[in-house]
């Protein structure tokens, strides 16, 4: 026998299911009014420092099929790399988002302001990013990825550059459509199947 | 601001397979390729704050909120309560727990749910709260009903609340589900049997705890959750290997 640790287990995580916008998302859900304010309805709250832009994309299954029911939690720093709560940050930012996929088409829309880079523990540089939580039915612990941006120096970037096979960091990578408007898909399993992260 | 030091890895083996080929919808929506393991970093153990000022004075009365005090919902009255901790034993105050459920029939009011169990005039679902200093957290909710679900031809939940838990970080965020003590279901169940051990299974399961129930008003069930700590020691924040 050893000494016994006082560390607790995490406790264990369950699929959110097909309705969990009732409770995260109650509009969406049909129900509005459950609530007087719902939580991350936008990541920014007014006029901000740095570029507004439009992030859009679908979640796909192993058969190539667009989830209907995916719901998304994004988080991030302000257009100078700081977040919120740090000294000097955005106000106008908070950098939380809740947004569900269309349950006709299967799109989902970010609107946000463009991220800056910041430098974290180590003295590292990451360059701009978004982190995303993933849930939905048959998920069932929520999936961690991130989107950086195409036209971004994406190079030094510590978490890129862990990928091993090169080819698989583009599924990280929003594409440019337009000025200030990208395009991000996230598929779940097979073919270029996004890399999941844990970190 | 101060560095708390990297989060704890997460243990896999306490959270369910990714894969499991009794629930269905998993098969083509579990990942196959691991995932990319790395310390944490700001974007992980930095998160939303959410205010006080968020949360209604009904938001985690669920008897009444639907109604907005008019007239409570239909079920056996029961508080869900407990504490958040994070894997040092640390309380987590302030920490956001978001809940949504069926109704005493085992129909949620979605726009998606066709169960023919009615609709309860009087219960929406979905409840929120912040935790208090030492971590504590309270609701008043009806118990949910079980309901049949598409899976395996004969495939039923076993009574359920779902929960959503931000503490301070994003790393630190979590869906789960509580079940209640004594439901035979659970033994039924493939979303249950999704987490590989038992024990941790056992986790899941709230048990009735008369201490807080309040005498010919509502019965009590305590559902305590455990979310991912910090590491700090003192060798912290220095090259690796020096
Ligand atoms: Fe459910």
């Amino acid at each position: 026998m050893v000494q016994k640790l006082t560390t607790l287990a995490e406790t264990p995580s369950q699929t959110a299911g097909p309705y969990v916008h009732i409770g995260l998302m109650p509009t969406y859900a049909g129900n509005a009014g459950s609530f007087p304010q719902e939580i991350g309805a936008s990541p920014v709250t007014g006029k901000v420092n740095g570029q507004m832009i439009d992030i859009v994309g679908s979640v796909f299954d192993g058969t190539g099929w667009v989830l209907r029911d995916a719901l998304i939690e994004s988080w991030q720093c302000d257009g100078g790399g700081r977040f919120p709560g740090e000294e000097g940050a955005d106000p106008n930012v908070s950098g939380h988002c809740r947004f569900a996929v269309d349950e006709a088409t299967g799109e989902f829309r970010l609107t946000t302001v463009k991220p800056g880079s910041y430098v974290g523990r180590g003295g590292v540089r990451s360059a701009p990013h978004i982190s995303l939580w993933i849930v939905a039915r048959g998920i069932n612990t929520g999936l961690n990825t991130r989107i950086y941006f195409e036209d971004e120096d994406n190079s030094g970037d510590p978490l890129l550059s862990r990928i091993e096979q090169r080819t698989r960091v583009e599924t990280l990578i929003a594409k440019k459509v337009a000025d200030g408007k990208y395009r991000f898909d996230i598929r779940l399993q097979g073919d270029h199947e996004t890399v999941f992260l844990d970190l | 601001m101060s560095d708390l030091g990297p989060l704890i890895p997460r243990n896999r083996a306490v959270h369910p397979a990714p894969y499991a080929e009794d629930y269905k919808t998993s098969v083509t929506r579990s990942p196959n390729l691991p995932l990319l393991s790395m310390e944490s970093t700001p974007s992980e153990e930095t998160g939303p704050v959410f205010g006080a000022e968020l949360i209604g004075e009904l938001d985690n009365n669920l008897i009444l909120n639907w109604s907005k005090g008019l007239a409570p919902a239909v079920g056996e009255r029961i508080l869900v309560h407990g504490r958040v901790l994070d894997e040092n034993c640390r309380p987590v105050p302030n920490a956001l727990i978001e809940i949504w459920q069926a109704n005493a029939g085992g129909r949620y009011r979605h726009v998606k749910d066709t169960y023919f169990a009615p609709l309860d005039p009087n219960f929406g679902g979905c409840g929120r709260t912040l935790t208090d200093e030492s971590g504590y957290y309270e609701f008043l909710t009806i118990r949910p009903g079980a309901y049949p679900w598409p899976n395996r031809a004969n495939d039923w939940r076993p009574m359920h609340i779902h929960f959503s838990i931000y503490g301070q970080s994003f790393g630190q965020r979590l869906v789960t589900q509580m079940y209640f003590e004594g439901d035979p279901l659970i033994a039924h169940c493939p979303i249950a049997a999704t987490v590989r051990d038992r024990s941790h299974l056992d986790r899941l399961v709230a048990p009735l705890d008369l201490s807080k129930s309040r005498p010919l008003d509502f019965l009590a069930y305590k559902f305590d959750i455990v979310l991912r700590g910090r590491r700090q020691t003192m060798f912290e924040n220095k090259l690796e290997g020096m």
